[in-house]
């Protein structure tokens, strides 16, 4: 962003004084996660930079904490990794499927009480997660469900669907419901119009709604705090163990998987935002 | 349309106002059974687990059960002096029934939150009574123990009788009702939940407070870039919002430890001694720190959302209409930011109101909310009840910032990304 020539020089100075504040506030948000790259391959046991570290020595540097988390002893990783996708990915498939049939019922003209409903469904994303956790806590344990996977499953489509719904219905607001009709003034029937028309334009919004629903469940500690049992540690409910009995290397390990795992689904979040702009005919 | 000049018919003959009729209802149910699925599902999974949680909360219909013969027996008595031989012998034969079951340790445990020092008497009682003789039980039982001759205890035992109590939440706010019957405040030192009621808005606010001064210069910037610098800035704000919460925690952890690199770079500047490390874990500062840099990106997102929209020829407009840039701003763009700022406060503001995770791991105990407390019921003293009450009046906030939220900006205007 470069000054005009006529710029005066207090402005000048208060341009840069500006700059300056939002580099401090962006390294503030990223800086934190740099963190923990480099403290993961150290050698030794500490959570500080040795001064080998500080001096680059490549001894100081080790995989260790990477083969402890993959091979150690009594190690919990693996059973809480597959733990956690298994329960993620049937978490986000129900949350897509029940979010999306909601969202198209919503974005029709002639769906009645609108506002109301809306307030329902969005209720697990505003009701703050204590609540939620005890609540369905309850539910769980009355059904019988409590410290299983499907009700872990059930308990994180109530907290994903939200964002489903949010971002289709988001994507069917730009959507031109003509082409629906002229399919079936065509001869199609509402299935076949669904499947080869609607779905591959809302597809953008549905997969970004269903990365959320992933991530939420992905990163879900309180309620499962509640609801699992030994069976059903996940990951985060390993890390939580973790943070709170020792900070151990082989944790950051596994938070420097997390973060590579979050960038790729950044990425992907990005792309599916433009091109379903791109589709929606928005130009910036 | 009028009858006279005759109804419009469809080929089908049916008038054309009620075939319209018909096809609009067919659309209504049609919408309405694409919602029905998942809002069947989250009415029975949660709606009502969380009204469940209200008749959870006023249930008071244990002790109750435990003692029916004598709170049949009680309901003549009027409280005055020391109850009949009947209430004495009814309460002689449900305690016996309760040592046998060995369920009387629950009615201890209760009846002693009533009367402090009840739990010694009774167990002193589940001891004796294995010697009673049959007959006149107020003499035996009132020889046990002479605590049994103070009306205070029976009193104790009728408050019981009803199976509703509003007594939880009055505990959530540090009160109880006391032997008359009055609402009155606990000692002092008890006062402990106001003091984390208070604390968590302190820290809500606080928090949306530094998240609005920070977010608003960078979401300015991000909105005012060229599109190829701001998606790469971008980035540094999208980032964190997708990274796990545990891990950004386990890096303020790492970070603000007493050797972690803030006190390295604190002790490098000469701003404190090596050997005079300030704590900055466990405790408030902890909090703050890590829950802004957690909730930063929910405040820049509608900001920049809203900025996006604003046209940049409306500054020059103002600035070439004499305004000075200081002016235009607070006169011309700042006033059109509001909704977003409405928008992220109020979201960073109920976010932060119900953490958990955060301030227990880095809040230690001057850092910890409300949302600990009801996890720490839920958990380790298992007073569910109590949990419930506290979980519903933190809801009943929560519920009336989103009420205004709504009016202000509208549920359908939740933008993520």
């Amino acid at each position: 962003m470069a000054l005009p020539k006529y710029t005066e020089p207090h402005y000048r100075i208060w341009h840069y004084f500006y700059l300056l504040i939002c580099g401090c506030v962006f390294f503030f948000l990223i800086a934190p996660l740099f963190v923990i790259f480099p403290l993961s391959f150290n050698a030794e046991e500490f959570l500080v930079f040795s001064d080998g570290m500080k001096r680059l020595d490549p001894d100081a540097f080790s995989l260790r904490w990477y083969k402890d988390m993959i091979y150690g002893t009594k190690n919990p990783w693996g059973l809480a990794a597959r733990n956690s996708f298994i329960i993620a990915i049937f978490a986000t498939l129900g949350s897509i499927i029940l979010g999306t049939l909601a969202a198209l019922g919503l974005s029709s003209r002639h769906m009645p009480y609108k506002g109301l409903i809306m307030a329902i469904l969005i209720s697990p994303m505003i009701v703050p997660l204590i609540i939620s956790g005890v609540a369905i806590f309850f539910f769980m344990a009355k059904v019988g469900l409590a410290a299983t996977h499907l009700g872990i499953i059930l308990a994180h489509i109530i907290l994903g669907t939200p964002f489903v719904v949010i971002t289709v219905t988001a994507t069917l607001s730009g959507f031109d419901h003509s082409i629906t009709r002229a399919a079936s003034s065509l001869g199609s029937s509402p299935y076949n119009t669904f499947m080869k028309i609607t779905l591959p334009l809302i597809l953008p919004g549905v997969i970004s709604g269903g990365l959320f629903a992933f991530v939420t469940s992905f990163d879900e500690v309180v309620v499962v705090l509640f609801l699992a049992g030994l069976d059903n540690t996940t990951i985060p409910i390993q890390m939580w163990t973790g943070l709170r009995e020792q900070l151990s290397p082989t944790i950051l390990a596994v938070a420097t998987c997390l973060i590579i795992l979050s960038v790729l689904i950044l990425l992907t979040a990005e792309l599916l935002r433009r091109r379903s702009e791109r589709l929606r005919g928005i130009n910036r | 349309m009028s009858s006279e000049t005759g109804k419009i018919l469809t080929t089908d003959g049916i008038p054309l106002e009620e075939s319209l009729k018909q096809a609009e209802k067919k659309n209504k149910i049609k919408a309405f059974l694409l919602v029905a699925p998942l809002l069947l599902f989250l009415i029975i999974t949660y709606m009502i687990p969380i009204g469940d949680m209200f008749s959870r909360s006023i249930d008071d219909k244990m002790v109750t059960n435990m003692l029916p013969k004598t709170y049949k027996a009680m309901e003549t008595w009027d409280g005055k002096e020391l109850p009949p031989e009947e209430v004495f012998e009814a309460f002689y034969l449900d305690y016996k029934i309760l040592v046998k079951n060995k369920t009387a340790g629950k009615l201890q445990t209760q009846l002693n939150y009533e009367k402090n020092g009840f739990k010694s008497v009774l167990k002193k009682l589940a001891r004796k009574q294995k010697k009673f003789e049959e007959g006149n039980y107020k003499e035996q039982i009132m020889k046990v123990h002479k605590r049994w001759r103070n009306v205070e205890y029976w009193r104790a035992i009728k408050r019981r009788a009803p199976s509703y109590t509003y007594s939880k939440y009055l505990k959530g706010v540090d009160m109880y009702s006391n032997e008359d019957g009055k609402i009155v405040q606990v000692s002092e030192d008890r006062r402990i939940h106001r003091i984390l009621w208070i604390r968590t808005v302190e820290v809500a606010f606080f928090v949306t407070l530094f998240c609005f001064l920070m977010a608003y210069p960078i979401a300015h910037l991000l909105a005012t870039l060229p599109m190829k610098y701001s998606n790469l800035l971008m980035i540094c704000v999208l980032l964190p919002f997708w990274t796990s919460l545990l891990v950004r925690t386990a890096s303020w952890m790492i970070l603000l430890q007493q050797q972690g690199i803030v006190n390295d770079f604190f002790v490098w500047t000469g701003l404190v001694a090596d050997d005079n490390r300030p704590e900055m874990m466990y405790n408030k500062t902890g909090t703050y720190v890590a829950m802004t840099q957690i909730l930063l990106p929910f405040m820049v997102l509608p900001l920049y959302s809203v900025m996006k929209t604003i046209s940049p020829s409306l500054m020059r407009a103002g600035k070439s209409l004499g305004a000075a840039p200081a002016v235009a701003f607070f006169k011309v763009y700042f006033p059109l930011t509001i909704p977003g700022i409405g928008a992220g406060c109020l979201l960073v503001f109920i976010l932060a109101i119900g953490y958990y995770i955060t301030p227990a791991l880095v809040g230690g105990a001057s850092g910890t909310l409300i949302s600990n407390q009801i996890a720490y019921h839920m958990k380790s003293t298992l007073d569910w009840s109590f949990a419930s009450a506290m979980g519903l009046m933190l809801l009943t906030g929560v519920l009336v910032i989103y009420w205004i939220y709504n009016k202000l900006v509208g549920v359908d205007n939740i933008k993520l990304g």
